[in-house]
């Protein structure tokens, strides 16, 4: 069942649209993930469908126009990306959105002291809420939002301002008390493992428009276009020529290299663009002998360590960007200049219309 | 020095007797000027909320003018409340002129554009997002403005003090309106003035320690409930 339907939606600042969304919409029990680089108006996107901000289209709630933007505002909730405390006790927070309802006082203490204990800070009650630490101070402001049992939950960037430690224990904490509700959420993130470990679907933003939603494995390994390719991680979008498509492979030439895929390529394109994620590589030293269509030898050109994995930059015919782990460079001694093979399977790779810079979603 | 040593003495001693003209000023003083600003801050704080929070066509220039009137001379609002109420003046059916009421309408004149002013400043300081914040609970939007009063309350009860700062000291309006009748219009700041003039410096220093008294007092008041709020 949808429970919230955008059509035609614009968000004007400063006489500049910065947001337009020709259709937009959440399911109840859903978490849709609001996906984008810094300043692609998630955030305006948000606020326009909690109502917040003056919009030009519909806004439907479960399939009627709200007109009444108080009563609305009353069945939704909103986490901000800082918790946004009043100057009172953290009990006293959490019952707010309760005591603006006119929630009977008996009612609002049960109501916030189980969203508080769900969220691990009901030892926290008394405290007043401006001496509480950053991760605290967002738990008690996402117990505020779900106090009021809200249809939707709305949630800008809340994670954001975390520590590492404290934003996976409530991304955690957060994940299960939503499988549980099954509250609609909207979630805005420029995060994509918390869009990957939260989002059901995702809506890839980018300067202000929706330029894909599918769900959150389709919008990863399925981009609809080269520069959602590149935000979601998918680093290798490179230009192929087709040689012959057949029921079971599509042969594509780059370079002088020739690769089996079994993606079909878009309607009457004959050059589109080959979508490798990093992740999909295989690196191996010798032959490379694998079950794998393409075994491509390669030369190791750049390696560039992140976290617990290394970016390798391959020359393969054609620059290469594969994964591998720490401890995989070091056993296979990985260095610039060395010769390597890089494999991926034929049912890897994603073909995108060169000719077609955006998909708009529908 | 003899004559500074002699007032202080006499002052104390006048103090610790309850003298009779000194509580009677010193209770005037607070009678006037507790009522002015006990009508400023109701009059006061909605108008400054409305500033603070609303953006309208206007609005700068009426924000100029309240900082304006946080500037305007005592003995200028004296004239012009004192012909108000003439007998001959628009309002002078009141029959107001040398009246504590009279003292009351000076004193509001001068308070009010303080208190509007840095009630507006306190509201425009909240976090525009602890707004939005509010207005996402479900808040209406005299739900919003009475919980933004309260998150600024101090810095709104510092625009009430300075409101009654504006006006306990001051003495030529009240002087202008008031006429400084003995038992009745005479407070703290005029009784300071007469009895300087007649060469009573005991009276004077008494009254003046009185009136410190009271500023401090209120002051205090002010720094206390300013540090009870800071974190721990």
């Amino acid at each position: 069942m949808t429970l919230l339907e955008a059509h035609g939606l614009a968000v004007a600042r400063g006489g500049q649209v910065v947001v337009s969304v020709d259709r937009l919409t959440l399911e109840a029990g859903e978490t849709l993930v609001l996906l984008g680089p810094n300043g692609a108006g998630k955030t305006s996107l948000l606020l326009a469908l909690a109502s917040l901000l003056p919009i030009r289209g519909v806004l439907r709630w479960r399939g009627a126009p709200v007109r009444d933007e108080l009563a609305y505002r009353r069945r939704i909730a909103v986490v901000f990306q800082r918790p946004l405390l009043l100057d009172r006790t953290v009990r006293e927070n959490a019952a707010l959105g309760l005591a603006l309802r006119g929630v009977a006082a008996s009612e609002r203490a049960r109501r916030s002291e189980e969203m508080l204990t769900r969220l691990g800070v009901s030892h926290l009650a008394s405290r007043p809420a401006r001496q509480l630490s950053g991760g605290e101070a967002q738990r008690v402001s996402i117990a505020r939002a779900l106090a009021v049992d809200p249809e939707i939950l709305f949630l800008d960037e809340p994670f954001a301002a975390l520590d590492a430690p404290t934003r996976e224990a409530l991304v955690a904490d957060l994940a299960q008390v939503l499988r549980e509700k099954r509250v609609g959420t909207v979630l805005v993130t420029h995060d994509r493992e918390e869009a990957l470990s939260l989002g059901d679907r995702i809506a890839v933003i980018m300067r202000g428009r929706v330029r894909q939603t599918d769900t959150a494995d389709a919008v990863f390994s399925m981009p609809a276009d080269p520069e959602v390719a590149a935000f979601v991680g998918v680093e290798n979008v490179l230009p192929a020529r087709v040689v012959s498509v057949t029921d079971e492979l599509t042969t594509l030439r780059i370079g002088d290299r020739t690769l089996e895929v079994t993606a079909v390529p878009p309607a009457g394109d004959d050059f589109p663009l080959l979508c490798v994620r990093p992740d999909d590589i295989v690196i191996a030293r010798g032959d490379g002998a694998s079950s794998a269509r393409n075994v491509l030898a390669s030369r190791v050109v750049r390696l560039e360590p992140i976290g617990r994995t290394v970016r390798v930059i391959l020359d393969s015919g054609f620059p290469l960007v594969a994964h591998v782990t720490v401890r995989s460079a070091r056993e296979m001694d990985l260095a610039p200049g060395q010769e390597v093979t890089a494999s991926f399977k034929a049912t890897v790779p994603h073909l995108l219309p060169r000719h077609r810079a955006t998909r708009i979603d529908s | 020095m003899d004559l500074i040593a002699a007032g202080l003495v006499g002052a104390l001693r006048k103090i610790a007797e309850l003298d009779p003209d000194v509580v009677e000023a010193a209770s005037a003083s607070l009678v006037v000027t507790g009522s002015a600003t006990a009508l400023s801050i109701v009059a006061g704080v909605p108008l400054g909320v409305v500033l603070g929070l609303t953006r309208f066509p206007g609005r700068t220039f009426t924000l100029s003018v309240t900082n304006t009137g946080m500037g305007l001379p005592p003995v200028v609002v004296g004239l012009f409340v004192a012909v108000a109420i003439w007998r001959s003046g628009p309002f002078g059916q009141l029959d107001w002129y040398c009246t504590r009421q009279a003292m009351v309408v000076a004193q509001f004149i001068l308070a009010f554009p303080t208190v509007v002013g840095l009630t507006a400043i306190a509201i425009q300081g909240i976090d525009p997002m602890l707004r939005l914040q509010v207005r996402a609970l479900g808040a209406t939007s005299l739900q919003t403005a009475w919980i933004l009063v309260s998150e600024a309350k101090l810095l709104i009860l510092t625009a009430a003090m300075a409101g009654f700062g504006a006006v306990i000291s001051e003495i030529g309006a009240s002087l202008m309106t008031g006429c400084n009748i003995k038992g009745d219009t005479r407070i703290l700041t005029t009784a300071i003035a007469l009895e300087t003039s007649k060469g009573e410096f005991a009276t004077a220093f008494a009254l003046g320690f009185i009136l410190l008294a009271l500023i401090f007092a209120v002051n205090a008041v002010t720094t206390w409930a300013q540090q009870r709020q800071r974190p721990a």
